[in-house]
């Protein structure tokens, strides 16, 4: 028993390692040799997995932050107070990854304060750039309570606390603005972004899905979370989280579809070619299955059928972003773009890189609401290192 | 100054490439032959249905590239053009992402990138000069000037031919309208034009969300404001009722 715990920590540590040395020289060579050397991006095609996954991916999955806060603090459904931590922390952690991302992807990040005092207003990139800013902060001074309690600061505490509300609410507006405005980044673009996908509403498909995939993002953290660090949450929260997704769900499927007849698009849906079929995938994945799931009681009443629906419906989430903003822009753009080996390696790094920030957040901080308990049959030592990406493996 | 445009008819263009190399010469780019508009070649002769189709930057009227850019690099002159401002730009390629013609090109090698494109010539024209291009052409496939000369010349041209040039200024309204105007005696679509576009100005597009932020801080703000508040109030109550139903059951044990 010991033996394959800490066979399984060592393995999912070298996969760690490897894949953030592997992003570390994919990032050195891309400054080095400039962004056309390590990437695949071209003029026709100047945006790809760097944007399409690490950011609007990672903001997306970062919306369990904010829906909780809101949740706790403005609607005070205080059951939800045990995992408000962990959620925030995510947030946090994805947030400072789509920056650093960010910094990779951008032809001259050594500028990127210039969005502070160059304005545009007109620009949805100057809105996003703002949001990202101000959120960031918003979001570190949520979090300081736990490193606050650490060092024992207890001046700053109380202040940080006092604040909490104003805080909570500049979150939920400002993850509001940010999660739309990724959308509206395509709304200038009906000319290259596929029929299927381009909608005036993309902003609010862009809000209403990250607010269902925030839920999903709080169950499976729960889920991942009570195995690794053996702390049970309650699980009657878990199941309001999955009758919330299916209320969020059921409004964007009605939502899309009076969209798409709308635009009068529907033809599109029987034409045989790449972007229907991902489109059909997308919608199966990320609408449909989790609401089938999440309806049927013998599964949503398990935490294990629960844990699989918000996994389903969080790679439809993946895929949605993945369309809209690669294969939805390929036609149009002219051209066809598959992610170079450094544009992969730099995304997987950055993903260990989360898993590694939030395994050390964990033990240093206290973030679930009692202290972490070791499994006595593993031991004290085992048990300090357990890290969260063990859970992967079973 | 007034706003200039430059009329190219692709019936008279013979291929000659002098707009090209008088573009190198002006901009100090290296002499290389291109096929496709790239860092080192603002404008290119491409050939399609045995016509010579000039591609270069649209200076479009209401330019994408302009209203996407965050910081703000891109200005549009009153003389029709628009300019970048590489000293601003951070390197989100926004603009290349949003342009309707896939002009913009990046220095992809470098390690301090910048975009390139045409620059219309702005030290020439404000100096009342023609642009590098229109001067070297030797048969008048391209002519520049006042903005609404080359569209009514352009309307001229089209009408007194009717039989010979498609009835399509292609320019004259696409994304709401470019300084750079084409007319052509074979189908746009056919020689790699977009003929989708639309007449929308596409800033708008982006607008409409845009202008909606102040009314969601607003109405958003005032409404988890005010949510809070009642079930904070309600919490409230039921702590209040609570210590008075324990303070009420203290007071009767006393009695007792």
């Amino acid at each position: 028993m010991i033996k394959s715990v800490i066979s399984n920590l060592t393995f999912w540590k070298s996969v760690g390692a490897i894949l953030i040395g592997l992003a570390l020289f994919s990032i050195i060579f891309r400054f080095v040799f400039g962004l056309g050397a390590a990437t695949n991006l071209t003029d026709e095609f100047p945006w790809g997995l760097w944007i399409g996954f690490d950011i609007l991916c990672g903001v997306g999955l970062a919306a369990g932050g904010f829906t909780l806060c809101g949740l706790v603090y403005i609607f005070n459904i205080k059951e939800f107070k045990p995992i408000v931590r962990p959620a925030i922390l995510t947030a946090f952690l994805g947030y400072l990854l789509v920056v650093f991302a960010l910094l990779v992807d951008l032809g001259r990040p050594d500028r990127i304060w210039h969005a502070m005092i160059m304005w545009n207003p007109r620009s949805v990139m100057f809105e996003v750039a703002w949001c990202v800013m101000l959120y960031s902060t918003v979001l570190a001074l949520e979090f300081s309570p736990a490193i606050l309690e650490r060092f024992k600061w207890k001046t700053p505490l109380k202040i940080v606390k006092a604040i909490t509300i104003p805080l909570v609410i500049a979150g939920v507006l400002l993850s509001t603005l940010h999660q739309s405005s990724l959308g509206s980044l395509y709304l200038i673009v009906p000319n290259k972004l596929y029929g299927l996908w381009y909608s005036s509403l993309i902003p609010v498909f862009f809000f209403l899905s990250a607010l269902t995939i925030g839920c999903a993002m709080v169950i499976i953290e729960s889920y991942l979370s009570a195995r690794a660090f053996k702390k049970n949450l309650e699980f009657p929260l878990l199941l309001r989280l999955g009758q919330i997704m299916v209320m969020l769900i059921s409004v964007q499927l009605v939502v899309r579809a009076i969209d798409l007849i709308d635009r009068g698009v529907l033809n599109l849906l029987l034409i045989p070619r790449t972007e229907t079929y991902l489109f059909y995938l997308e919608i199966i994945l990320g609408l449909i299955i989790p609401l089938v799931l999440l309806s049927i009681k013998n599964i949503r009443t398990t935490r294990v059928g629960l844990f699989y629906a918000s996994f389903i419906a969080v790679l439809g989430f993946v895929l949605n972003r993945m369309n809209v903003s690669i294969t939805g822009m390929e036609t149009g753009s002219g051209v066809s773009y598959m992610p170079s080996w450094m544009e992969v390696f730099v995304t997987m790094g950055i993903v260990a890189l989360g898993f590694v920030a939030f395994s050390y957040a964990v033990k240093y901080f206290n973030i679930f609401e009692e202290p972490v308990k070791a499994d006595n049959s593993v031991g004290d030592v085992v048990a300090k290192e357990i890290n969260f990406s063990t859970v992967l493996k079973d | 100054m007034s706003k200039k445009g430059i009329l190219i008819n692709i019936t008279k263009c013979i291929g000659c490439q002098q707009c090209v190399s008088a573009c190198k010469i002006q901009n100090n780019l290296p002499d290389t032959e291109e096929t496709k508009l790239s860092i080192t070649a603002y404008t290119v002769v491409d050939e399609k249905e045995e016509r010579y189709i000039r591609r270069m930057c649209m200076h479009c009227n209401y330019p994408t590239c302009e209203s996407v850019c965050p910081v703000g690099a891109f200005e549009h002159t009153l003389e029709g053009a628009v300019l970048y401002h590489a000293e601003k730009c951070i390197g989100c390629r926004y603009c290349m992402m949003a342009c309707p013609f896939q002009v913009p090109r990046y220095e992809w090698m470098s390690r301090t990138p910048t975009i390139q494109k045409c620059k219309f010539c702005i030290e020439r024209i404000v100096k009342g000069e023609v642009t590098a291009c229109v001067e070297a052409c030797p048969v008048e496939a391209n002519i520049f000037g006042d903005y609404n000369d080359i569209l009514r010349i352009a309307r001229q041209t089209v009408s007194a031919e009717p039989d010979k040039y498609v009835n399509h200024i292609y320019g004259e309204n696409e994304v709401g309208g470019t300084t750079i105007l084409y007319i052509s005696d074979v189908p746009f679509e056919k020689l790699g034009f977009k003929t989708n576009l639309g007449t929308q100005k596409l800033p708008e597009l982006t607008w409409s969300a845009l202008s909606k932020i102040p009314s969601v801080v607003a109405v958003g703000g005032t409404l988890l404001y005010g949510i809070w508040w009642i079930t904070n109030r309600r919490k409230e109550v039921i702590e209040f009722e609570s210590k008075m139903k324990e303070s009420q059951t203290n007071n009767q044990d006393e009695e007792n």
